[in-house]
């Protein structure tokens, strides 16, 4: 094992470094411009039980280091993911992918995973109980310990794969959810998921998102997620995969000092493409900086 | 896609609020008209998509408005070099404009359509092209189009110049066979009521990648749902379905 390599709920990883669902498509765009193999894993944009178009657009808003999006799970439905998607992505990749899964009730999410779980190109099921643009659903199960624990059993009650679930920051007590998930059985905890945020447009004088409100994501939110990741990584006895505007090799340290096992880029892949080549290109001089001679020693060192 | 550094050779005002830049670097992946750049700026978080003017063997000419901060920042620069994403969007396809294509432009709708315009007069077409301003002060690529050899017609929303109007009032005098167009919706929309043959529009979204990934510009189509920035800008007119 290579001395960036972790191991992510029972599957060795090359390295801790993932593309985060919804910024990276299926790959594809990616794939055109570098071999995306070099990844730990990608976890490939939200799959729900139908197909969605998701929110009217305006869907974008800038924010000082960030940017706000409320795309609201726009997929084409789990069948259409694994007849059309999942194919296609294995030409570009072989490795085992992340897939991410959401709902609006339990059913849903018991529904596609069981689907899912069918499918041996996945790895891991990442159980996403925090998307913040969709109404009647997706954050509620994860603002509430006991229903993010109840998404996690029918889950489970599913699958054999791991099921790591992907928790809200826009809540009082993230570490009462990440426990009750725990206890529910999940193998993982991913966090966080944007931070719910909202622009105004001074020329209009109306919301600059056509959904009004959106999740801020990028560097400006990494010192919350960091700040998360620690807390629950300390609450918790199961991988927490850190995640929230990791740009560079340096944020991939950090959030694994906090007590990240694996990281995932978000944003960052949409503003430079190369971001996730980039960092996992830097990250062995920058752990010879920081005298680190193997990534998995530094898990939850902070 | 690539993404490339490029060199401002180039950065003049052609209107009080609308510029030109030339960019020098590897301009080998823009395959088309009617696609765009996406430029990173310092001190901005997402880049700002732009479509490309022109372009020749190692650099592209692009023109903008300064309609916001990244804009306004890109106004001011006078040499430098940035961080480009080239080769975005599906861009025109010349191969169904018949022979005498017809190009319609509004306000900053109007740069694609002059890298298209050569093309299709390089083909050996015969093409006419309708450039919309509010008023003559906003005019520009006017002789950049009459040179190369269209035939322009200008209108004006206050008749400052052209013909009074809009680009729609220019229709009636013009014999074409195909229509392309990059403009304001509005204005895309009255076109799309009132042309007589099939076309190609581009559109303009809110992006966040502008490579296909994030889902931040999609629209509906009647052939489904499109990415502005990767399966568009650029729509047949048979697959557009107006929302509102």
């Amino acid at each position: 094992m290579g001395k960036l390599s972790v191991n992510l709920c029972g599957i060795e990883i090359d390295n801790p470094i993932i593309p985060a669902s919804g910024t990276f498509g299926y790959g594809y765009e990616f794939a055109d411009l570098y071999d995306i193999n070099m990844l730990g894993t990608f976890s490939f944009k939200g799959t729900t039980k139908d197909p969605r178009f998701g929110n009217p657009t305006c869907r974008i808003a800038e924010c000082t280091a960030g940017m706000i999006n409320a795309v609201g799970l726009q997929n084409p439905g789990v069948e259409k993911v694994i007849n059309e998607e999942l194919p296609k992505m294995a030409k570009v990749f072989n490795k085992k992918v992340m897939a991410n899964v959401s709902g609006f009730a339990i059913e849903d999410y018991a529904y596609t995973c069981q689907k899912l779980d069918a499918c041996p190109e996945v790895g891991w099921l990442e159980v996403n109980v925090s998307c913040p643009n969709v109404h009647g659903g997706g954050m509620s199960f994860g603002t509430d310990p006991k229903a993010a624990a109840e998404v996690t059993r029918a889950v489970k009650a599913v699958t054999t794969k791991p099921v790591i679930v992907k928790l809200s920051p826009n809540v009082t007590d993230i570490v009462a959810i990440a426990k009750a998930c725990e206890e529910a059985g999940a193998d993982g905890i991913s966090l966080i998921n944007t931070l719910l945020g909202m622009r105004i447009d001074l020329k209009t004088k109306k919301p600059v998102i056509a959904n009004t409100m959106g999740g801020f994501s990028g560097p400006a939110i990494f010192p919350v997620a960091v700040r998360m990741v620690y807390q629950v990584a300390h609450a918790v006895n199961i991988p927490v995969v850190g995640m929230g505007g990791v740009s560079t090799a340096e944020d991939v340290i950090e959030m694994m000092l906090a007590g990240a096992t694996a990281v995932e880029v978000g944003a960052a892949n949409l503003i430079e493409p190369y971001a996730c080549r980039n960092i996992i290109n830097d990250l062995p001089k920058a752990m010879e900086k920081y005298g680190i001679s193997n990534l998995k020693d530094i898990i939850k060192g902070a | 896609m690539k993404q490339g550094l490029f060199t401002i050779e180039t950065n003049k005002p052609l209107t009080d609020n609308v510029y030109l830049m030339k960019l020098r670097g590897d301009v080998s992946d823009i395959t088309a008209s009617g696609q765009f750049i996406n430029i990173k700026l310092d001190g901005l978080y997402l880049r700002r998509p732009i479509s490309v003017c022109d372009r020749d063997d190692d650099s592209v000419t692009i023109i903008y408005k300064v309609v916001g901060k990244g804009t306004e920042q890109m106004s001011t620069m006078q040499s430098g070099v940035l961080d480009v994403l080239t080769g975005l969007g599906n861009g025109y396809d010349t191969t169904k404009s018949g022979d005498r294509p017809l190009l319609v432009g509004g306000g900053v709708g109007v740069p694609p359509l002059y890298m298209l315009a050569k093309q299709l007069i390089a083909e050996g077409k015969e093409v006419s092209v309708i450039l919309g301003f509010n008023t003559a002060s906003e005019v520009f690529y006017k002789d950049e189009f009459e040179a190369i050899g269209a035939k322009v017609y200008v209108t004006t929303v206050d008749g400052s110049l052209g013909i009074k109007g809009f680009v729609t009032d220019a229709l009636a005098d013009i014999d074409y066979t195909y229509v392309y167009t990059c403009g304001p919706e509005p204005m895309l929309k009255a076109l799309y009521r009132s042309i007589n043959t099939s076309g190609q529009f581009s559109f303009e979204e809110r992006m966040g990648c502008g490579f296909g990934a994030c889902m931040g510009c999609s629209c509906k189509t009647i052939t489904g749902y499109k990415r502005i920035c990767k399966d568009g800008p650029v729509l047949e007119k048979e697959e557009i379905l107006w929302e509102n």
